[in-house]
């Protein structure tokens, strides 16, 4: 497991290097607590698309990216693992599209999951204490300090986009960005479409690690956006939309 | 009217009167002596201005409902700005605009909350660079 994890940090380094010195260019103003970054990125509907055939099998730059930049645990033990954006295979992301004879391109290869950011979240419906809830411009957030940890969110998500912290997280960050908090014990989080990250006028950090530029970021309300643009051209698909939940994460196949 | 166990149960009144009342009249006549915070920092000491985001007296009082919300505001309602009384702006955010300042937390926020005798849980997800680098 340790040296799974070592190998793992080994293959992140390039990203991760790229995705600081990135960082470090919004300039802080002159006194300590300027607001820093750009202006706000604002959208009326934020949205993802996957372009998953430019996806390389064994690429995890932007959950490398993400995990560093939310301050993501990396916990060895599956039960009590914390994730925000990890791989899968065609089956198990569109389990009722998946038969015997799908190609093997497709079926083998691994493609990033993450929060679908739903327009209708059962998750926000079932919280007790109001912890999570959707933003005006789409983004499903959470918020740790109402959070009690009840984990129905986590049984109310159909695509198992949430987790909590068995366990104090933090001595299973390998690198710690002060930028970010972490979050403790008995808490849920999940993919927050780097709401803080845009409030600094930044692209999500999984969207900029990508070399491959598989993750497009953007309004989906706005028809000259480069997502909008996407689906009008390509055939695209959503996980379980069946469900009405209505995810704005969608997969180019 | 007879008392039996007389003297078990007077014994036992004055033993439970004693222990209850114990903090009170332990601590009589007793100055605990207020908190030395330590309010000079590198990062203060190069302040042109030694203001903090609002004026002493306010943030003495008031920090606590200030955070409160600061934190309702950004997560909440997605404003991460704070405009101060005097017009000066500041990021919301306790690790990046508090602690730049306040870079001694021990000897800062705790020595004052320990003697007031509150725990905030703010530590627990929010970061303090001291205890890291």
């Amino acid at each position: 497991m340790i040296i799974a994890g070592l190998s793992a940090l080994g293959a992140a380094s390039p990203p991760l290097t790229r995705l600081i010195a990135k960082e470090k260019e919004p300039s802080r103003a002159a006194y300590p607590g300027a607001p820093g970054g750009g202006p706000a990125l604002r959208a009326k509907r934020w949205a993802m698309v996957v372009d998953a055939k430019k996806c390389i099998d064994d690429c995890k730059d932007c959950m490398a990216a993400c995990h560093y930049v939310h301050n993501v645990p990396a916990i060895g033990n599956p039960k009590h693992e914390v994730k925000w954006i990890w791989p899968e295979r065609f089956e198990n992301i569109f389990p009722e599209e998946s038969h015997a004879h799908i190609p093997d391109a497709m079926g083998k290869q691994l493609m990033p999951v993450l929060c679908n950011h739903c327009d209708n979240p059962p998750c926000v419906r079932v919280c007790p204490t109001g912890a999570t809830f959707r933003r005006e411009d789409g983004i499903v957030m959470m918020d740790s300090h109402r959070c009690i940890g009840c984990k129905i969110c986590m049984a109310a998500c159909p695509f198992g986009a949430r987790s909590i912290n068995f366990m104090d997280p933090r001595p299973f960050i390998r690198k710690l960005n002060l930028d970010f908090p972490t979050r403790t014990k008995g808490v849920v989080e999940k993919c927050n479409f780097c709401e803080e990250r845009l409030a600094r006028g930044l692209l999500p950090a999984c969207v900029m690690a990508c070399e491959q530029k598989a993750l497009v970021f953007g309004d989906v309300e706005d028809p000259n956006s480069k997502v909008r643009q996407m689906l009008e051209k390509k055939f695209s698909i959503r996980r379980r939309p069946e469900l009405g939940t209505n995810p704005q994460v969608y997969y180019i196949l | 009217m007879k008392l039996y166990n007389r003297g078990m149960i007077i014994a036992g009144s004055v033993i439970f009167v004693v222990v209850v009342t114990f903090p009170f009249w332990y601590g009589r006549g007793r100055a605990v002596p207020p908190p030395a915070i330590e309010i000079e920092t590198p990062a203060i000491q190069k302040l042109e201005e030694k203001r903090c985001v609002e004026d002493t007296a306010f943030m003495r009082d008031n920090h606590m409902k200030l955070l409160a919300s600061w934190r309702e505001d950004v997560v909440r309602k997605n404003i991460h700005t704070y405009t101060a009384k005097d017009g000066r702006t500041f990021e919301m955010a306790l690790t990046g605009t508090c602690l730049r300042c306040h870079e001694n937390k021990t000897r800062f926020c705790d020595r004052c909350h320990d003697y007031a005798g509150v725990k905030p849980s703010c530590w627990s997800c929010h970061i303090n660079p001291e205890e890291i680098l």
